[in-house]
């Protein structure tokens, strides 16, 4: 075997004209942002105010950065296969061939929720956390930091999977025996496995990080039963994460050692057990939808709430109803394949199980209904991704209880029915929900409002699109199309295929309008600063700061007594009070070792994939070193200074004053 | 064991300048915890493939006992030992406190030393983890535990060298702590490990 | 802080150390006896490993992870008592999971 493993030239797809396209579009956005950053002289702002910041607000920004370039990523994939089934039909081979349009749909999938819904969520939570529980930052902001890095690293393999090598041709799933070595003998699971297990490490540290924070760091007064509903959503969350993705990292380390080592895990000769995959797989993949969903649930809450200007119905019964959530979203994963042929009794359990979910999921529909009833409700950008939230996600919650039933599973299990219902989930109800907190906390979080006009189209776009693009699959799952086709052959189908593909088409549009959203809202940005950092009447303490707030997120750990403790504090008076003087404020100083590490980590991840063992051991041990380092350096803190904060305070002081 | 060192700076506690927060430990529990769910994973895949012995040879041919209950004992002295070592340290016993950790750390090693034996034993009878489902469950079940303990006696090692150098103020100490219940922890998944896969295989 | 006084008790005693080590002993010891011997039937001997090493897994948590319902000590104990819970669903639905279908292929 040569020094570089199993990397030859022979692994750059440079024969294939699509790829080579897409190479150089990406080489070129690389270039020019490569230029602009030199150019305008911000390649130290760069590195040393974000890249290397520990600051909870800035890493939740550079999450939610990463997450919009996975979401191009992953819809230039489903925009691609839409418009290879359109192409494909009456035997008509279409352009994509099938070793392609596997990987296409594979990487569709793992970007999907690992880098883009799982990035969005945990950006968000990031920014907004812990400034909701008074926080300064989190419990462990370095760890926070090495979380990201952690992430990105997965997402950097991923991607370049695109141009060296090739990714899984399994399904994001990656069963085996398919993902075995046998049968998947080339590099593209492995690629699938280091991805998902480095990001999945990052995730699980999160969890711990979160969990200390709110558990150990609410400001004083706060009960655990007063924290913000989107606080709670998202420690029901990390409490799912930090249960559940042990497994994967479990299940993942399995499959590695079947495919480095010819363990017998899941294979068929030795005795192995494929279906211990899948059931590990889901033990781990259900909680995971949960993980993303839940903390959508709280936007809305929040949102809803701030904009009728009413408290939250039902706060308590919220919070319940998400760990009722959480912990039943333990005992369901057996859904995923009541097709694997356990007995009826485990059939039956499961799937009654996962129609008790069904309950506290329409409690909270009905607790947001009696939030909007007799409040004034302003229909804002974040209310109508809201709204359409609640529409959707019933549509496809229905069709979840329909899936529930074993006997109707076996009918529409694999089925295109199957698609339009998680899809109908996850973007109705996960991917609303992070751009509706997108909407609600850009504001907060970078200092100006986005363009309304184009917030609204996008939404739109968004809804009539998703609305075109998979209520068809629902009567193809009817139709007996199964998914992963590449090819048809079904005069009846075409049309449905024909309508999907309209509404792909829809969808870009609704992300275009986005990305303009952002371009026009930063380039008109002196006109639309928020310079109360109030701009929505808030409830919740995010909203006592300035905008974007400071970096030490209060001057003074705030006092609560409420559940709404911002909207408490300005009914008593006592929010925007000007102090005479301030105590100095102990802050975590910026360090490269998140990078270093996960840099480290990820060379390592590379060198496994193309069996680069020398390389692999040097991506350890620089890990390792690094560690080391960043433990024993001592000069981590620093203190800012009483006239420092003085003089931040009472420049926000002067400013909402002013508004 | 990254959880641990990675916070000596708080946001809350500005009064206590360089003592290290009080979460820390807390933190290192939460991870601990996930380690939890690791393991169980692992134990259930055990569970599941432990009778598919592809026709080779199940526990009860390949355990044995008294060899396991020796590797016990030294786990378990380990496990007290390394409880003195932390109580010198909260009583600033610098000497003492050297002298209990070696004391753990060879413990450890002859756990993790009859454990590769114990591999090493198994593969050259021709009884390595490749040659059946149960021997993959096996090695792995066995071997992450053994990898955790590894990791620990690395860990160990750091610290003494640490307490050696530097004596034993709050960030040492804090350490020490999570060392403490990473090292106590992976005795309770011993305890799992003896009883579901050495005992219950030679029942 | 106030932490300070109540982490000097929840890292034990000399003397707690040493009950702990004892009962260890002694719940390490009679398993192993039972099963090294074969004294009693595979039934009775089965109830009995698993019920002493549940017995050991908690004279482990009490005296050397120090657990606790103190003020201070109680968070660590329900995340325990949360991830025991978890472990029991999915190890115990694993194995049903598996099990029944091993059986439907019998």
């Amino acid at each position: 075997m040569s020094i570089l493993g199993k990397l030859s030239l022979e692994s750059i797809p440079y024969h294939e004209p699509i790829l080579v396209v897409t190479f150089s579009v990406v080489v070129a956005l690389v270039l020019a942002i490569a230029f602009l950053v030199i150019r305008y002289n911000k390649l130290g702002v760069l590195w040393n105010d974000w890249l290397t910041s520990v600051d909870h607000k800035r890493l939740g920004v550079m999450y939610i950065v990463l997450a919009l370039v996975m979401l191009i990523r992953g819809f230039s994939d489903a925009i691609m296969m839409r418009l290879q089934l359109a192409l494909a039909t009456n035997g008509d081979p279409g352009y994509l061939p099938p070793h392609h349009y596997d990987q296409i749909f594979t990487a569709h999938g793992t970007i999907m929720i690992i880098f883009m819904a799982m990035p969005f969520m945990i950006g968000l939570m990031n920014i907004v956390l812990p400034l909701q529980i008074g926080a300064r930052d989190v419990a462990f902001p370095f760890l926070n930091n090495l979380s990201f890095w952690l992430t990105a690293g997965g997402a950097i393999l991923i991607n370049i999977s695109l141009f060296v090598g090739e990714f899984a041709k399994t399904g994001w799933v990656a069963y085996p025996p398919l993902a075995g070595l046998k049968f998947s003998p080339d590099v593209g699971v492995d690629y699938y496995i280091w991805a998902l297990q480095i990001s999945g490490i990052g995730t699980t540290l999160t969890a711990v990080n979160f969990l200390a924070t709110v558990f150990k760091m609410r400001a004083p007064g706060m009960k655990l039963m007063d924290m913000p509903i989107f606080t709670w959503t998202c420690t029901w969350a990390n409490i799912l994460i930090a249960a559940s993705f042990p497994i994967l990292t479990a299940v993942l380390a399995m499959l590695t050692l079947d495919r480095y080592l010819d363990f017998h895990f899941f294979t068929i000769s030795g005795g192995g057990n494929p279906m211990m995959y899948i059931n590990l797989f889901w033990a781990w993949g259900h909680p995971e939808v949960y993980i993303l969903v839940l903390p959508a649930f709280g936007v809305f809450s929040e949102v809803l709430s701030t904009f009728t200007g009413k408290r939250l119905f039902g706060h308590k019964s919220m919070i319940y109803a998400s760990g009722a959530i959480a912990v039943l979203g333990f005992i369901v994963w057996l859904h995923h394949f009541f097709t694997m042929g356990s007995s009826a009794n485990v059939n039956a359990f499961f799937g009654m199980a996962t129609m008790v979910i069904a309950v506290p999921t329409g409690l909270k529909l009905f607790n947001w209904i009696f939030t909007i009833y007799r409040g004034r409700l302003r229909i804002t950008v974040p209310v109508l991704w809201s709204l359409g939230f609640m529409v959707t996600f019933t549509i496809g919650g229905m069709t979840g209880v329909l899936l529930a039933v074993p006997g109707a599973d076996y009918v529409l299990h694999n089925s295109l029915f199957l698609i339009a219902h998680f899809h109908n989930t996850i973007i109705g109800g996960a991917v609303f929900g992070y751009l509706a907190g997108f909407a609600y906390w850009f504001p907060k979080a970078m200092g100006f409002h986005l363009n309304v006009k184009l917030g609204k189209a996008a939404f739109w776009c968004w809804l009539i699109g998703f609305f075109l693009a998979f209520m068809p699959l629902y009567v193809l799952g009817f139709l007996g199309m199964t998914r992963r086709l590449n090819h048809t052959n079904n005069p009846e189908w075409n049309i449905w295929l024909y309508i999907a593909l309209v509404g792909a088409f829809v969808i870009l549009a609704g992300i275009v309008f986005q990305l303009l959203q952002l371009y026009v809202s930063f380039r008109d940005r002196a006109q639309n600063l928020d310079t109360t950092g109030d701009p929505w009447n808030g409830h919740t303490l995010e909203w006592s700061t300035a905008s974007p707030p400071q970096y030490y997120n209060f001057a003074e750990t705030p006092v609560v007594s409420d559940i709404d403790a911002f909207t408490d504090m300005k009914e008593k008076g006592e929010a925007y009070v000007r102090k005479d003087s301030y105590a100095p404020i102990h802050m975590p100083k910026n360090t490269s070792s998140g990078i270093a590490i996960a840099g480290c980590i990820t060379v390592m991840g590379f060198a496994l994939i193309w069996h680069i063992w020398w390389l692999a051991a040097l991506g350890l041990f620089g890990a390792f070193v690094s560690l080391i380092v960043r433990v024993y350096t001592t000069d981590v803190d620093y203190y800012v200074q009483p006239d420092e904060v003085a003089r931040i305070e009472n420049e926000h002081l002067d400013n909402v004053a002013k508004g | 064991m990254s959880t641990t060192h990675m916070n000596t700076h708080s946001a809350h506690d500005e009064h206590h300048d360089h003592e290290p927060a009080p979460y820390n430990v807390f933190g290192f529990w939460l991870y601990l915890m996930t380690d939890c769910l690791l393991f169980a994973s692992v134990f259930a895949t055990y569970a599941v493939l432990f009778m598919n012995t592809a026709g080779g040879v199940s526990g009860k041919d390949i355990f044995e006992l008294d060899f396991v209950l020796v590797e016990t004992a030294a786990l378990l002295i380990s496990s007290i030992t390394y409880g003195f070592a932390l109580l010198c340290a909260h009583n600033k016993n610098k000497g003492g406190t050297l002298a209990w950790l070696l004391v753990t750390f060879a413990m450890g090693v002859v756990f993790i030393s009859m454990e590769i034996y114990e591999f090493h034993h198994l593969i050259v009878a021709g009884h390595g983890p490749q040659t059946s489902a149960f021997l993959t469950a096996f090695f792995t079940l066995v071997g992450t535990h053994g990898l955790h303990v590894t990791a620990g006696l690395i860990w160990m090692f750091i610290m003494m060298v640490e307490v050696a150098k530097t004596g034993l103020g709050g960030r040492t100490i804090t350490r020490l702590s999570c060392l403490s219940l990473f090292w106590h922890f992976l005795d309770v998944i011993w305890i799992c490990v003896f009883t579901v896969v050495y005992l219950m295989g030679k029942v | 802080m106030s932490n300070h006084s109540s982490e000097a008790n929840s890292h034990g005693s000399v003397g707690s150390y040493v009950t702990g080590f004892v009962l260890s002993v002694i719940l390490t010891a009679i398993p192993f006896w039972m099963v090294m011997t074969h004294a009693f039937d595979n039934e009775t001997t089965y109830i009995s490993i698993v019920a002493l090493a549940i017995v050991q897994i908690f004279v482990h948590l009490k005296y050397f992870l120090h657990l606790n319902f103190s003020e201070n000590g109680k968070l660590d104990t329900y995340s325990f008592l949360f991830a025991l819970m978890i472990i029991v669903m999915v190890v115990a639905l694993s194995v049903w999971i598996i099990y029944a279908s091993n059986a439907m292929m019998m």
